[in-house]
């Protein structure tokens, strides 16, 4: 009898357990590889706090579709090998839903393969036009294509009557996929890049290099393309070589720590960024505007620093995934159908319409161009 | 090339060069007294300009660079007291693995003190473009801050080692530990003022070099490699050497540029320090005698 007593109550502490799945709605898991230390953790640390934030208003709102949001963030401080094996870990050990990230251009080439392989959808917050062209089922991206900023440059040049420039780029994934598509696109502008010059992300001072470039009379302009530290050394360098020669900024200038770190010398330098920058410039019908104005309001408030396009960078993701996930469910493939069904969504990047062919979603209008005034940014209005 | 290129790289060579010099005999004051290379040093540097910009927001910048550099020279005291001092068998291996760990555990200190933002120090006269002329070159006031605060801790050490007691005291442990604890100087109390004399020095350096190079908690790596490249290449323990080494690879790298894709300007340090260490492993200035009666 006793026996007969202990297999109940295993038989039924068996069937609470088996049960419980059932009872109680299961979480959505989702992944975030992010470099919130090391080099790129200016990308990374945004990233992070804003999908932090983002799944804590959501699940205060009562989750997607009934079920909580669990995030979990990985650290890859930046480095491609870490990136790798975070990633095996959250699909084989964690098996998210979804991955989110990583921040840099050059980890998520490393990890395109293995979520194709792993038929689990990517949103990576990395720029680089490589990472959707040529274009991979699962993977997708939120900021804006390197070549979309290389157009609006050139763009700008035109109108100022610049042919000749110089270009000067970092050597992280970003800088040189900067590169091929700033030399690719040159021609079709009538431009010619006569001056190129890689530096490490770590340089300290470029002045030897300005002076080689300057020495150059046929340079009419100068495009730098990174997102380290250096961007402000360029400026500031070539301001002290006494040179008043036009500089233009990749979309990586769009965080105010660069302007303040190059002070005097950034005034007037000219690039493409996202509307994030001016949400409160911008007219009160514009689609962006209260997301903007929300985001920035709720990051600024949160976390007490300055809101910038990475962050954004990382809202959009989540934002994508959020609304996918309403839309499709817990289910991977419907996921990424779904991604590629959504059509005229604004998030902080632009105005998003995926498609079965375009895992970015965002046209040439994405981009402002953006100007430094007393050490603010202000829109640029062409002379 | 014009005088005006070559003046605009040398001085860009002489800037790094200086920097370079000073981390190199930040890392020979510490291995003469201990025969150890301290692979902290670069985060001296770190330390020196992240505490000045801290101690700015409270006190004007002469004073905040004044009590960065001091508090960097306790810091560099109490890691000889506290993980040096004490060891029973203080093999070379030993304490380089030990500073090794150090470096990294300050870095990371640094990390969750200041986060990773770059900060600077506001430029010591003027602004981020004002500039002023040599043969038709521009160079920046902080340059000549850097290159002057250089050359005076260079001369400075050089009559601390010759004509001060303390100074003799600690060549006296450079020369010869043993003979020197013989004649009753106590060596111990030279490793930590070692210590704290090449914290002191890094600190100083890297508030001075803060506006131009900017300071991020882990910008001390970089500059460790370059010092002991250039500690290396000068004969290491030898300070007027480093002084020579530091200032030849920073002309070298700058002028580089001109030459060879910027890309490449890090590859010259490495492959200088490589050949050296295959040809010379006793540096330009050293002698093969010399380094043959040392342990490491």
């Amino acid at each position: 009898m006793k026996k007969m007593l202990g297999k109940t109550v295993c038989a039924f502490v068996a069937a609470c357990l088996l049960s419980a799945p059932s009872v109680w709605a299961e979480n959505i898991k989702v992944g975030a590889l992010l470099a919130v230390t090391g080099p790129a953790s200016f990308l990374g640390g945004p990233e992070a706090r804003t999908l932090e934030m983002m799944v804590e208003q959501v699940n205060a709102k009562g989750g997607i579709n009934g079920q909580k949001v669990e995030l979990l963030v990985k650290d890859t401080a930046g480095n491609p090998e870490k990136a790798i094996s975070f990633a095996k870990q959250l699909l084989e050990e964690d098996k998210v839903l979804a991955v989110l990230g990583p921040s840099s251009s050059g980890e998520t080439m490393s990890i395109k393969k293995i979520f194709e392989d792993a038929k689990t959808p990517l949103i990576s917050c990395a720029a680089a036009e490589v990472i959707v062209n040529p274009l991979a089922s699962w993977v997708f991206k939120t900021p804006q294509n390197d070549s979309l900023a290389a157009i609006k440059i050139f763009m700008e040049m035109n109108k100022q009557g610049i042919s000749k420039v110089a270009v000067l780029v970092d050597n992280s994934g970003f800088g040189k996929a900067g590169k091929e598509q700033l030399e690719k696109i040159a021609p079709e502008y009538k431009i010619e890049v006569v001056e190129a010059e890689v530096y490490d992300t770590k340089a300290t001072d470029l002045s030897a290099v300005i002076a080689k470039i300057k020495a150059n009379p046929a340079v009419q302009g100068v495009i730098n393309w990174s997102i380290v530290p250096a961007q402000s050394i360029v400026v500031k360098n070539i301001r002290q070589a006494g040179w008043q020669v036009p500089i233009f900024q990749s979309h990586g200038f769009g965080n105010i720590k660069y302007v303040e770190a190059a002070g005097a010398a950034a005034e007037g330098v000219i690039f493409p960024a996202g509307r994030l920058l001016m949400a409160d410039l911008l007219p009160d019908g514009h689609p962006q505007k209260a997301l903007l104005m929300q985001y920035v309001k709720d990051y600024e408030g949160k976390y007490k620093e300055t809101a910038s396009t990475f962050g954004g960078h990382g809202y959009d993701a989540f934002m994508i995934f959020e609304k996918a996930v309403a839309i499709g469910g817990n289910d991977k493939e419907k996921v990424r159908t779904s991604i590629e069904g959504l059509k005229n969504l604004p998030g902080t990047g632009g105005v998003y319409n995926f498609s079965a062919t375009d895992h970015n979603g965002l046209a040439l209008d994405a981009f402002e161009m953006m100007t430094v005034k007393d050490g603010k940014f202000v829109p640029y209005t062409s002379k | 090339m014009t005088t005006e290129l070559f003046i605009q790289y040398l001085v860009a060579g002489v800037t790094y060069g200086s920097i370079y010099a000073i981390v190199a005999i930040g890392f020979n004051i510490i291995y003469n007294t201990t025969g150890i290379i301290n692979f902290a040093q670069g985060e001296f540097v770190m330390l020196g300009g992240m505490l000045s910009i801290t101690f700015l927001h409270y006190l004007p910048l002469p004073l905040a660079i004044t009590l960065a550099v001091l508090v960097t020279m306790g810091i560099g005291a109490a890691i000889e007291m506290l993980f040096i001092r004490w060891l029973k068998d203080p093999g070379v291996l030993r304490m380089i693995i030990i500073t090794i760990g150090l470096s990294i555990l300050i870095r990371e200190a640094a990390l969750h003190v200041w986060g990773s933002n770059v900060r600077a120090l506001p430029y010591f006269f003027g602004n981020e473009i004002s500039t002023f002329a040599i043969f038709g070159a521009r160079v920046s006031p902080q340059v000549l801050w850097v290159i002057g605060t250089c050359g005076l801790m260079v001369v400075a050490l050089n009559i601390f080692f010759q004509a001060t007691s303390i100074g003799r005291e600690m060549r006296a442990c450079a020369a010869n530990r043993v003979a020197a604890l013989l004649c009753g100087i106590d060596t111990r109390n030279m490793v930590t003022l070692s210590f704290v004399l090449s914290a002191g020095i890094g600190a100083l350096a890297g508030a001075v070099m803060s506006p131009i190079t900017y300071t991020q908690y882990d910008n001390g790596t970089g500059l460790a490699i370059k010092g002991f490249t250039v500690a290396i290449l000068g004969g290491l323990g030898n300070s007027l050497g480093a002084v020579a080494a530091g200032l030849l690879l920073g002309i070298i790298e700058a002028f580089s540029v001109s030459v060879v894709p910027l890309a490449f300007q890090d590859a010259i340090a490495i492959s200088i320090l490589l050949i050296i260490l295959f040809v010379r492993p006793y540096g330009l200035f050293g002698s093969s005698a010399m380094a043959g009666l040392k342990e490491f």
